[in-house]
């Protein structure tokens, strides 16, 4: 057991090397864009707005937070494991060693999480200055911490299978642009007819999204999104063994 | 002699096409390899089986006594490899692309830096030791990739290409640091279109061609089995022909009696070219 935690210890050291370099750079491109949806979304179109009870933007902040978490896990994860296998061509170094597939993976996806959770939790600094109401629970932590473990498996997995640079382009405009503003984040699902529901719970950001404002707004909390949430996570991880298990053919 | 790689029927396929082919081939332990062909020939294919990088189509293949498909772990506990592109992470600094490898290789703390220490030292890196990869030379780029993959004393040290892109001055540099580390005891098996390259430091050399094994020897060996020397001839000023002799006195002879519509070029020593010519009708760097 010791041996996996210092295989998945190397494996994030060197990414944390890299974060340590340019950890202002990382952290304020990641804080931009929520912000920026912040200001644009939660003060200015919904000003005035009041949503299932709440003002607009205590509705739109543990959604922009879930969506933070989710490009910055995804991106942290994936992009530079995917610079590391095309571009500098370092990633068979991993599997020229004695580490196991389980260590790279989770040690690749570790990376994701921490840099998910640093703009997260850079964010919500914010949003509790400005929604004191904002309750931060052990349940709203565990959310955040889960989505990041998701959406950094995702990463890994694209950064794994994607051919070029292109792939990750496409990838990120035709499912990670779409699951930002359609996966409750800016709207409530409820309104919407089921069919549409029904696509929509198709995208792990949804459930994101719910459990995390249900925790953060003190509403009844919607554990099968949580547990739907977690599913994703396990699919999500079981895809990057395949993909790690079949870059030797 | 002790057999530090053997190969047995080793074939790899991407559907029909075949990237070696019934590849049977033993490196003796403490030698420098040469394996040489043209791109496209299958070396660095054979090098992946070789590293557990890509699994054999069929056949098995044996590096330090250990099946590179039922034992990887054990296969890459004592190898070391400097691939073709520099496998470097160009964003950080040379000791920490050497941690790296040596935490991948579970050194301790104390044990990492004094290693670190010393094969900075033994390639003269030391002062570089801080700088960003990026910001290095070809040549030490490539000192860095060669010393980053010596962090756990590998037994076998696979160079695939390693002075590739070099200039003369640099590459030169590499064999002498290839040479120091056979000295020291490593076994290398190193893949190369040189052919200065290979008689310059290979004790034993393989010439492979569109997937198979066509020479095995020393070079000397293969040189001598063509004919040591060689004479260029051009027939009616368009082909030209290779004719292979034990010694001078017969290349001279065979000069003597050609007819006048065949020009001799040059009489010279055979080398690896000349055998890889032979067998396939191609020079090394055609295909």
């Amino acid at each position: 057991m010791f041996s996996v935690f210092r295989d998945i210890y190397s494996v994030l050291w060197v990414d944390l090397r890299f974060l340590r370099r340019h950890w202002l750079r990382t952290l304020a491109t990641s804080v931009v864009n929520p912000i920026l949806y912040l200001v644009a979304f939660g003060y200015g179109l919904g000003q005035g707005i009041s949503f299932e009870g709440f003002s607009y933007l205590a509705f739109v902040m543990p959604g922009i937070i879930a969506l933070t978490a989710m490009n910055s896990s995804y991106g942290g994860a994936g992009l530079k494991l995917h610079v590391d296998r095309l571009f500098y061509k370092c990633f068979e170094e991993y599997l020229l060693s004695p580490i196991s597939l389980f260590s790279l993976a989770v040690g690749k996806a570790l990376i994701g999480v921490v840099r998910g959770l640093i703009a997260s939790v850079a964010l919500l600094v914010v949003g509790v200055v400005i929604l004191p109401t904002l309750i931060v629970s052990p349940l709203f932590v565990l959310v955040l911490v889960s989505s990041c473990f998701v959406f950094a498996f995702l990463g890994v997995l694209v950064g794994l299978v994607a051919k070029s640079h292109q792939d990750m382009g496409t990838f990120g405009t035709l499912v990670i642009l779409p699951m930002t503003f359609l996966s409750g984040t800016f709207f409530s699902l409820s309104q919407l007819p089921e069919a549409a529901k029904a696509v929509l719970y198709v995208l792990p950001l949804t459930h994101s999204s719910e459990s995390l404002r249900a925790a953060a707004l003190g509403q009844p909390f919607p554990w099968l999104s949580f547990l739907a949430l977690l599913v994703f996570g396990l699919v999500f991880f079981a895809g990057c063994m395949v993909a790690l298990k079949r870059t030797s053919v | 002699m002790e057999e530090v790689i053997t190969t047995e029927k080793l074939t790899k396929r991407y559907g029909d096409i075949a990237a070696i082919e019934d590849l049977d081939l033993n490196v003796h332990a403490g030698e420098v390899f040469g394996f040489l062909g043209p791109n496209g020939a299958g070396k660095t294919t054979t090098i992946r089986v070789l590293t557990t990088l890509t699994k054999p189509t069929s056949g098995r293949a044996l590096v330090g006594g250990f099946d590179v498909v039922k034992e990887p772990d054990k296969v890459k506990g004592m190898i070391g490899v400097v691939q073709q592109h520099l496998s470097l992470d160009r964003d950080l600094t040379v000791r920490e692309n050497m941690e790296f490898r040596a935490r991948l290789r579970h050194l301790g703390g104390s044990e990492r830096k004094r290693r670190i220490d010393e094969l900075l030292d033994y390639v003269g890196l030391t002062e570089n030791a801080n700088r960003i990869v990026e910001k290095l030379s070809g040549g030490m780029k490539k000192r860095v990739s060669i010393v980053s993959s010596l962090m756990h004393r590998p037994r076998v040290l696979f160079l695939d290409e390693p002075t590739v892109g070099l200039d003369a001055q640099t590459r030169r540099r590499l064999w002498e640091l290839i040479r120091r580390l056979n000295l020291d005891g490593t076994t290398i098996f190193l893949t190369t279109h040189y052919i200065e390259e290979a008689e310059a430091l290979c004790q034993r050399v393989g010439i492979i061609h569109r997937g198979s094994l066509i020479a095995l020897g020393k070079p000397l060996e293969l040189r001598q089995k063509l004919g040591c020397v060689t004479v260029e001839t051009l027939v009616n000023n368009k082909e030209t022909r290779y004719q292979y002799f034990a010694d001078r006195v017969a290349a001279k002879n065979y000069v003597q009696s050609l007819p006048p519509d065949v020009k001799t070029i040059i009489i010279r020593e055979s080398n690896l070219e000349d055998v890889f010519v032979e067998q396939t009708g191609q020079k090394v760097e055609d295909d």
